[in-house]
């Protein structure tokens, strides 16, 4: 701040509490009709405060979530976001620092093909070549398992590169004095490159956890065996019903952001450090 | 190819280790985006027995569907909507906190965790608030004698996704404006105080222009989401509707080819969102060289 002007200071501060009023809003109506008695939502508009039965929805949701949508419990659906969030995750990160030590610690043949084929992922999001790869996917019988789940999203370019950039970084006499010590390449990988790295693999996984756990149309399309349903597309299906049971629904959905939003708070520095890299 | 100057010998390590990702990429996306374009050229009989080789006919067809006219132009009113009401309110939020000292952690801590909700829940959040029936919104809108209704009215369902996409995306704008404001150096701004510029004043002709590169990055980043990432929004609320009024083409994509099982249309109008995809690409990487430069 350049020069101490009281009514801007006060100006300022009141644009950005009813800036945050106005991101937490939807948040905190969520929360509250989480709360309401069943009946309660269907009486007009939703009340402002919370109501009594907070524990009595949740409990409710997370033992046996709502039958008549066909969704199984939340402890369930959460636990298989989990699944396939941290299979998502440890997929990307391995098979991009695997491919990043080949593309920056060795000289082979069409070295620049393979970098141009994983750069091409970066351009065909799922959305965009979503029925071929469904056929792909329901050809090699992964339909309805966690394998079909992750395996296909875990080709990640913007990991690759981020990991080839930083090893870029790495002083040459590191290797140097490796191969002094007659270290193999494994041995360089796992002993030298990996622990310079933990920064980098945690403030990616923070990434790319958030992204795993709210995937939505992939499930949505290949996974009708309700043992794998998700929590983001199980919330989909209780809307779609014909009387949503908001209170239900509500509980849920402040279950499915949770762990994602606990994620990003408690590792704030590193969720702003894994954002601003992987874009640039 | 950039290497170190010193590299490992071997002539099947490099192809073992990266194995993993060329067959990920070959299997699920090099082999898929083929599909496509050679689907797109063939057109299948109602019962999906045949298929005959129709060249770009699909393609020829789209351009003069009336629908999918009508899902390009949902498709720029909504990316171009989100995009100017995203950014405008994270540019105001992130110039506000970059003015405070104390509680300028505080603040952007409140403002950061909306990047970590599923698009497909932003759009139940608002839906929800929106909803006619039992929303607070609509029932406070009804006081000043609009009656909201996003299942019959075709621009209030698409102002409803536009406030979904817009409210998730503030975080990841916000954080950008910040760090691009934390980059203009202090003493321009105290010079042109020294000068008599008021605050407004010194936002336009100091802070905006060089804020230009964040904001011409982010506008492609936010053009990007808006048509790629907001399937779940559209999904999870309007379908499309009412009357195709929020039927952007992502959604059409899907729609087209699983629900209504035209493939050859369905793969053609993925080769064209592909197109656009790589075009924004480009652009964004050759931004991104002229950057270095600034």
């Amino acid at each position: 701040m350049v020069e101490n002007r009281p009514w801007a200071n006060f100006f300022a501060h009141t644009v950005l509490i009813i800036g945050v009023a106005l991101v937490i809003f939807p948040v905190y109506i969520a929360l509250v009709a989480s709360t309401q008695a069943p009946g309660e939502l269907m009486r007009g508009t939703i009340p402002l405060l919370p109501g009594a039965h907070g524990i009595e929805n949740y409990t409710r949701m997370w033992q046996s979530g709502v039958s008549s949508a066909g969704t199984p419990s939340a402890a369930q659906m959460l636990w298989n976001s989990f699944v396939m969030a941290m299979a998502i995750t440890v997929g990307k990160l391995s098979i991009s620092l695997l491919s990043a030590f080949a593309i920056v610690y060795f000289r082979f043949r069409f070295q620049m093909f393979f970098f141009w084929l994983i750069f091409v992922t970066l351009m065909l999001p799922v959305e965009v070549r979503i029925i071929p790869t469904f056929q792909v996917v329901a050809d090699l019988k992964m339909l309805n398992s966690f394998a079909g789940l992750s395996i296909p999203l875990i080709a990640s370019a913007t990991a690759t590169f981020l990991f080839r950039q930083f090893f870029m970084t790495i002083p040459e006499e590191m290797l140097e004095a490796a191969r002094v010590d007659g270290a193999g390449p494994m041995k360089f990988f796992k002993d030298i490159l990996l622990p310079l790295s933990v920064t980098n693999i945690a403030a990616l996984f923070v990434i790319m956890f958030i992204y795993g756990w709210n995937q939505y149309l992939w499930p949505l399309l290949i996974t009708t065996n309700p043992d794998y349903t998700t929590i983001v597309m199980g919330i989909q299906r209780m809307t779609s019903d014909e009387n949503p049971q908001w209170h239900l629904v509500m509980a849920a959905v402040v279950m499915a952001a949770l762990p994602p939003v606990l994620v990003i708070l408690f590792m704030q520095r590193l969720f702003v450090k894994g954002l601003t890299e992987t874009e640039k | 190819m950039q290497t170190k100057r010193m590299t490992f010998p071997g002539r099947w390590w490099p192809f073992a280790l990266l194995a993993p990702q060329v067959l990920v990429t070959l299997i699920f996306f090099i082999w898929p985006a083929g599909q496509a374009l050679y689907q797109s050229l063939l057109r299948e009989d109602a019962f999906g027995l045949r298929s005959t080789f129709v060249g770009l006919e699909n393609f020829a067809r789209l351009f003069r569907d009336g629908s999918y006219l009508n899902s390009l132009s949902v498709t720029v009113v909504f990316a171009v909507g989100t995009t100017l009401l995203s950014m405008t309110i994270s540019l105001l939020l992130a110039s506000t906190v970059n003015r405070m000292v104390r509680s300028r952690t505080t603040y952007t801590t409140l403002l950061v965790w909306p990047y970590a909700i599923a698009p497909a829940i932003a759009g139940v959040l608002w839906w929800f608030i929106f909803n006619p029936s039992i929303g607070i919104v609509p029932y406070m809108l009804e006081m000043v004698g609009y009656r909201w209704n996003h299942r019959t009215s075709g621009s209030d369902a698409m102002l409803l996704v536009i406030f979904a996409a817009a409210w998730k995306q503030i975080s990841y704008n916000f954080l950008f404006f910040l760090a691009g404001l934390q980059s203009i150096p202090q003493s321009l701004i105290e010079a042109a105080s020294i000068d008599g510029a008021s605050p407004i004043k010194r936002f336009w002709t100091i802070i905006f222009p060089l804020l230009s590169p964040t904001t011409f990055f982010l506008m492609v980043v936010n053009v990007v989401y808006a048509m790629f990432d907001t399937f779940g929004i559209i999904h999870a609320t309007t379908q499309g509707g009412p009357a195709q009024s929020t039927n952007i083409l992502v959604y059409k994509v899907y729609a087209d080819g699983f629900v209504g099982l035209n493939l050859g249309s369905s793969a053609a109008q993925s080769v064209i969102l592909m197109a656009i995809v790589v075009g924004l690409t480009v652009v964004q990487f050759r931004f991104i060289e002229r950057r270095v430069n600034y």
